[in-house]
């Protein structure tokens, strides 16, 4: 099997839903001739022209809402948001049009659109690239809420997302697009929208997270491993709207702690929608406290390197809170 | 241009800022590539000088300026200390906005310098609300905000500058058009590409395009501009300019536009100072050298204090959450 980058796994997935159905098209800043600003559209605008793969004005409100109205009307929009910083213009139209259509109409109408935006810090982004911004969605039913963090998983979830007939916000983590490599079939394939993954099995302790988290918490733990003897289980959310109570539950079952990881702040982020999970039908089978291991709370990722390194989470505070919560 | 002429100590500190600009911005260019100055963005005004000095000296202290991410130009016309400057691109605990900003953040209130916004748009109807505050207490001043074209699509801007129309807010809305937005040409995201045309809509007063490579017809105009926005309320102004540099530091398709880039080049603001100076005082020449040289010590200054300026700490970075 070719190993990969996830944003190639990103394009191909693209690729190949363009190729499938001609009601996909992808619309965005600088999608089309310069081929997005991370490349993830590298060569669509080529293969499939200008009417499919369309640079957009400077207006991510309209990016979205004319991919919502596209929508209505059963075309398969892929709205590229440049930086996640840059979905709020669009807030309105994500949460009051294309999460409340299917509902308000009283199933007349559904909202088949993929919104995909990179996420996340510790590339020098600086305040204003390098929000992570799931947490302000998944408060939202009727959208789903998908970040992979595996090249194989990018592909298949991405394309599942084109398929769905719901509004996917897609949330790809930037500082793993060359980072992260993996295995990918070159034949068709999709992974669905909903299922968490185990991404490691252990015994002594569950690691929740997703996205560059799921990735650092990987190498966290085969580091605990190594060094402490310490087993842990990693769960990968993949999907976060809506989630996959069954396997936190069933994970904790099994190791009776739980450490739940994200980049995002804190305070009401979606750890806190976890740890709530595992307090009100996990509660019996916890061993010890519900652990955060979260984004500082500030407001935004500073640009200075050293502050950024202070605020970002990575396998070595990960493997330390591990190792805190298996000695409990 | 019919005007008279500033005098002659005013052009030379045009020309100071001028140059000055230039090199801070090639010197940034290659200390990015040295990775001092750390992260992936830095976005340079190399080409635009002509536009920020001439529009800065059309204001008075107590104006008021606002931009987006393409800021260092415009923070050294307004005499932000360039020291400070290049301690924020290095992310020292010294920069003016401690680090925490970047080249895209840069700020000083006490040069009623209101800053760089990297969220595209999103600095326009601020620029209304400061405005506001100077009608609110009846304040003699104006706000300069600078505009790239690219941003004129973005529904901030037609909400700012209708709302500054229908309340007569004393602000010159400045377009800085570079033909750009990006890698996105103008015609391929403006339905209307006389931008200046925009002014229509709001029935704002708005003056013909500028040579935004002629500082002295940026100044004039401007200048025009701003006594209006004082007495009256807002104007619509558009330079027609050009960055010589890509749109950030990965941009590769600009220097692909090799005609253009070269009609451009051809009228350096820099350049066509110099040679005006010249000829209105041919002994000028070593005086112009000098000032060239000052401005190369100025950046390698500015480098110095940089790199010895101490990083910020864990607890900077908890700093300033609430007032
Ligand atoms: C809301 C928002 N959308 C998109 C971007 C990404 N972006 C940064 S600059 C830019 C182009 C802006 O062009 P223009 O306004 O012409 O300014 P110039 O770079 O030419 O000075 C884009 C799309 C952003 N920073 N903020
Ligand atoms: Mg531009």
């Amino acid at each position: 099997m070719p190993i990969i980058t996830l944003i190639e796994a990103i394009r191909i997935a693209m690729d190949e839903e363009l190729a499938r159905d001609p009601r996909v098209f992808i619309t965005g800043e600088d999608v089309g001739k310069r081929g997005g600003v991370f490349r993830a559209t590298q060569g669509l605008f080529e293969k499939y022209g200008p009417t499919r793969v369309v640079d957009s004005p400077l207006a991510e409100l309209s990016i979205v809402a004319i991919g919502i109205g596209a929508a209505l009307a059963d075309l398969r929009p892929i709205c590229e948001i440049q930086f996640a910083d840059f979905i709020h213009p669009a807030f309105n139209q994500i949460v009051n049009e294309a999460a409340k259509m299917y509902y308000r109409s009283e199933g007349q109408w559904r909202v088949p659109l993929v919104i995909r935006s990179p996420y996340g810090g510790g590339i020098g982004g600086g305040l204003f690239h390098s929000q992570s911004v799931e947490a302000f969605f998944t408060h939202v039913p009727g959208l789903k809420v998908v970040i992979p963090s595996t090249p194989y998983d990018a592909k298949g979830l991405l394309k599942s997302a084109v398929r769905d007939p719901n509004p996917v916000l897609f949330f790809e983590p930037k500082k793993g697009y060359r980072a992260i490599k993996g295995e990918v079939p070159s034949d068709e394939y999709t992974v669905p929208i909903g299922p968490a993954r185990v991404a490691r099995q252990g015994k002594d302790l569950t690691l929740f997270a997703y996205g560059m988290m799921a990735y650092y918490a990987e190498l966290a733990a085969e580091q605990v491993a190594r060094q402490d003897g310490i087993d842990t289980e990693v769960i990968d959310l993949r999907t976060l709207l809506p989630l996959d109570k069954t396997a936190i539950l069933s994970s904790i079952q099994k190791t009776g702690k739980a450490l739940i990881v994200h980049e995002a702040n804190l305070t009401s982020g979606y750890g806190a929608e976890i740890a709530a999970v595992l307090a009100d039908d996990g509660f019996h089978y916890l061993d010890a406290p519900v652990k955060r291991l979260c984004g500082p709370d500030v407001p935004g990722v500073p640009f200075s390197h050293p502050m950024q390194e202070f605020f970002m989470p990575n396998p070595d505070k990960i493997a330390a809170a591990i190792r805190d919560l298996a000695a409990y | 241009m019919a005007a008279a002429l500033p005098e002659k100590a005013t052009l030379l500190e045009w020309y100071r800022q001028m140059v000055l600009i230039r090199r801070f911005e090639e010197r940034s260019k290659e200390l990015f590539h040295q990775k001092k100055i750390g992260g992936v963005y830095l976005h340079l005004y190399n080409g635009q000088e002509g536009t920020g000095v001439g529009a800065l000296a059309a204001l008075r202290p107590q104006d008021h300026v606002i931009t987006a991410y393409r800021d260092h130009g415009i923070a050294i016309a307004r005499g932000v200390d360039p020291n400070r400057i290049m301690a924020e691109m290095y992310g020292k605990s010294t920069g003016v906005s401690g680090g925490k900003g970047g080249s895209m953040h840069l700020a000083s209130r006490e040069h009623n310098f209101w800053g760089g916004y990297a969220i595209v748009g999103g600095h326009l109807p601020l620029a209304a609300g400061i405005a506001l505050k100077a009608k609110y207490n009846g304040d003699d001043e104006v706000v300069l905000c600078f505009i790239g074209d690219g941003a004129t699509n973005n529904g901030y801007f037609h909400e700012a500058l209708n709302l500054s129309a229908v309340w007569d807010l004393p602000v010159v809305w400045l377009i800085e058009n570079n033909l750009y937005g990006m890698g996105t040409a103008l015609e391929d995201a403006s339905g209307q590409t006389k931008l200046i045309k925009r002014a229509i809509a709001y029935d704002m007063k708005a003056f013909d395009p500028m040579d935004g490579q002629d500082v002295f017809e940026v100044h004039e105009t401007v200048k025009k501009a701003v006594d209006y926005a004082r007495k009256k309320g807002p104007v619509l102004l558009e330079s027609m300019t050009y960055r010589f540099e890509g749109h950030g530091m990965s941009d590769k398709m600009y220097a692909a536009r090799v005609d253009e880039m070269s009609r451009f080049k051809a009228r350096d603001p820099i350049t066509l100072l110099h040679d005006k100076l010249c000829e209105l005082y041919p002994d000028i020449g070593p005086t112009l050298d000098t000032i060239d040289k000052q401005c190369e010590a100025v950046v390698t200054e500015s480098e110095k204090y940089a790199e010895n300026s101490p990083a910020p700490t864990f607890e900077d970075l908890t700093r300033h959450i609430y007032v």
